[in-house]
């Protein structure tokens, strides 16, 4: 079967310093893939590139079938590509449920006139989505704060608004950038159930996450960069084995000493 | 029509006042629509020059009725913006800006030199066509079309924009097709507001859309605000009557209409309406 994602020797320099090298990704369809990799791997730049926020120097992204390498982010996103950010952006002034309702903004056909003339096919659209809003700020569990100004919910909930608004138009792959930086346990399993939820759904999710108990609980696939290239994927399991994946988290010596002990 | 001798004195007497207090407004509105996707234009005045000067020239030079010269005087703005929008809209951040400073020096430059548009004596005679009710009219329909755009799926993807414009493409909001909606239609409204302000002032010159009413039209803006299409109206009444209320201090109105700028700046960063509409039509 074709994945999801597939990138092929994508790479991204900012002058001289390679943030991303030639990376070759596949995402499978349906799946959960974590991308770890110490601090300065290059994995918010990858997402970038995927988002569609970074043109790659180099390599090709192919997504469900299209080259989309060169395509802007709101045609990515029409395509079905979401995300979250690392330092949540949501639009603060906004209401949650405005800032969930923007996350469907591309769901909608009336043109300006169809608009301004508040014709049929306009008001049908507008309670589509309103209801399509509040089905996801339910599957997150704000539907209460709906009408909430977005910048006074507590960090915990705008991370959630985050993942609702971009979940709510029913994308096919979300990118989501260290959704638990910042959270407590409690908040964490919360997450991780979130987004078992939303892969139960159809969602393939494509992760950054430096909490490696949420990874290996949560993935079923792991790419691990390092210094922007990749240097391994496969199961958690094999992740966990592999003597180049412990060299770069723990430096060489202790992954020499754990192999010595291994033996 | 007949109106009762009060109204129709006081109309008469201030004509003026209350011509300027429409025509900002739509110049006020001009503004907000390029703040509300959050990129910054201080080409309006440049806009409502291109608008009076070919209205004035199509109606001077061409004899055409006025029916025909408002509706026409939005093709030079529209396609100015066109020119300047295609290029500096594909960057994000100040060059928007920076191109329409230029644009309106550089028209004023024309205007003084070639001879056609009058020169450093300006057009003279323009028949005053521009009726009271025509200004509120075209003032009250911008009015309602932006306040039903606001509130609506496009409204709340410009609001999007304006808080953060990477999020909002990331959400899907074609960015660059919004920055060059807004664009054209502030040409537009700036455009007919010129046509409608040569056409009820008998008279325009090359320093009446320079650098002064640019800033003059955005501080219409930072006054009122940006939250709903009223509050720079709203603004804009203020900037006109006060300084018609300040006549006796002569000299002074720059000043103190600066001291207000500054003053709305510091203390009122969201202008005097800061309540925003409900994104939501439903």
């Amino acid at each position: 079967m074709t994945p999801l994602l597939r990138t092929r020797g994508l790479t991204r320099h900012y002058s001289g310093v390679v943030a991303v090298d030639g990376v070759d990704l596949d995402v499978a369809a349906g799946s959960i893939h974590a991308v770890i990799g110490p601090n300065g791997a290059g994995k918010t730049t990858l997402f970038n590139l995927l988002s569609g926020l970074v043109r790659p120097n180099a390599g090709t992204i192919l997504f469900d079938g299209a080259d989309i390498t060169t395509l802007p982010p709101d045609r990515r996103a029409r395509l079905g590509i979401a995300r979250t950010f690392q330092n949540i952006r949501i639009f603060g002034a906004m209401t949650v449920l405005e800032n969930v309702l923007t996350g469907l903004c591309a769901t909608g056909r009336s043109g300006l006139a169809g608009t301004v003339l508040r014709l049929g096919r306009f008001r049908r659209e507008e309670r589509d989505a309103v209801a399509r809003a509040r089905d996801a700020l339910a599957l997150v569990g704000l539907s209460d704060k709906a009408e909430w100004r977005a910048a006074a919910l507590s960090y915990g909930d705008q991370r959630r608004l985050e993942i609702a608004r971009a979940a709510a138009a029913g994308p096919k792959l979300m990118l989501v950038d260290e959704p638990a930086a910042g959270m407590n346990p409690a908040e964490t399993d919360g997450l991780v159930h979130l987004m078992q939820r939303l892969n139960a759904l159809g969602i393939t999710i494509l992760l950054v996450e430096h909490d490696m108990g949420l990874v290996m609980g949560i993935a079923h696939n792991i790419t691990v960069l390092n210094f922007g290239r990749r240097i391994f994927g496969g199961s958690p399991d094999a992740v966990r084995q592999d003597p180049g994946v412990i060299e770069a988290y723990l430096g060489h010596k202790v992954a020499a000493r754990l192999a010595a002990a291994r033996v | 029509m007949t109106l009762p001798p009060w109204l129709d004195d006081f109309l008469w007497t201030y004509q003026n006042v209350v011509h300027s207090l429409g025509i900002n407004g739509l110049l006020a509105l001009s503004m907000y629509v390029v703040l509300a996707v959050g990129q910054l234009s201080l080409g309006q005045a440049a806009f409502m020059g291109l608008g009076a000067y070919s209205s004035a020239l199509m109606s001077l030079k061409l004899g055409w009725p006025f029916w025909l010269v408002l509706p026409a005087s939005m093709v030079l703005p529209v396609a100015f913006a066109l020119a300047i929008g295609v290029p500096t809209l594909r960057l994000a951040g100040v060059y928007l800006a920076i191109a329409t400073i230029g644009l309106g020096e550089v028209l004023r430059a024309v205007y003084l030199n070639v001879d056609y548009v009058g020169g450093a004596l300006g057009l003279s005679g323009i028949p005053e066509r521009a009726e009271t009710w025509m200004i509120y009219v075209l003032l009250l329909v911008a009015i309602a079309v932006l306040w039903l755009v606001g509130r609506s799926r496009i409204g709340r993807a410009m609001e999007a924009m304006r808080e953060d414009e990477t999020a909002a493409a990331v959400m899907g909001v074609p960015v660059r097709r919004y920055r060059m909606g807004a664009l054209l239609a502030s040409a537009v409204l700036a455009g007919v507001a010129g046509a409608l302000s040569a056409h009820s002032s008998h008279f325009i010159g090359p320093n009446d859309f320079g650098f002064e009413p640019a800033v003059t039209i955005l501080s219409f803006a930072l006054l009122g605000g940006v939250g709903t299409p009223l509050a720079p109206v709203l603004g804009a009444a203020l900037l006109t009557v006060l300084p018609e209320l300040l006549r006796s201090l002569s000299d002074l109105r720059l000043v103190i209409n600066g001291l207000i700028i500054v003053a709305a700046v510091l203390f009122l960063p969201n202008g005097l309406l800061a309540w925003r509409m409900r994104r939501r039509a439903a």
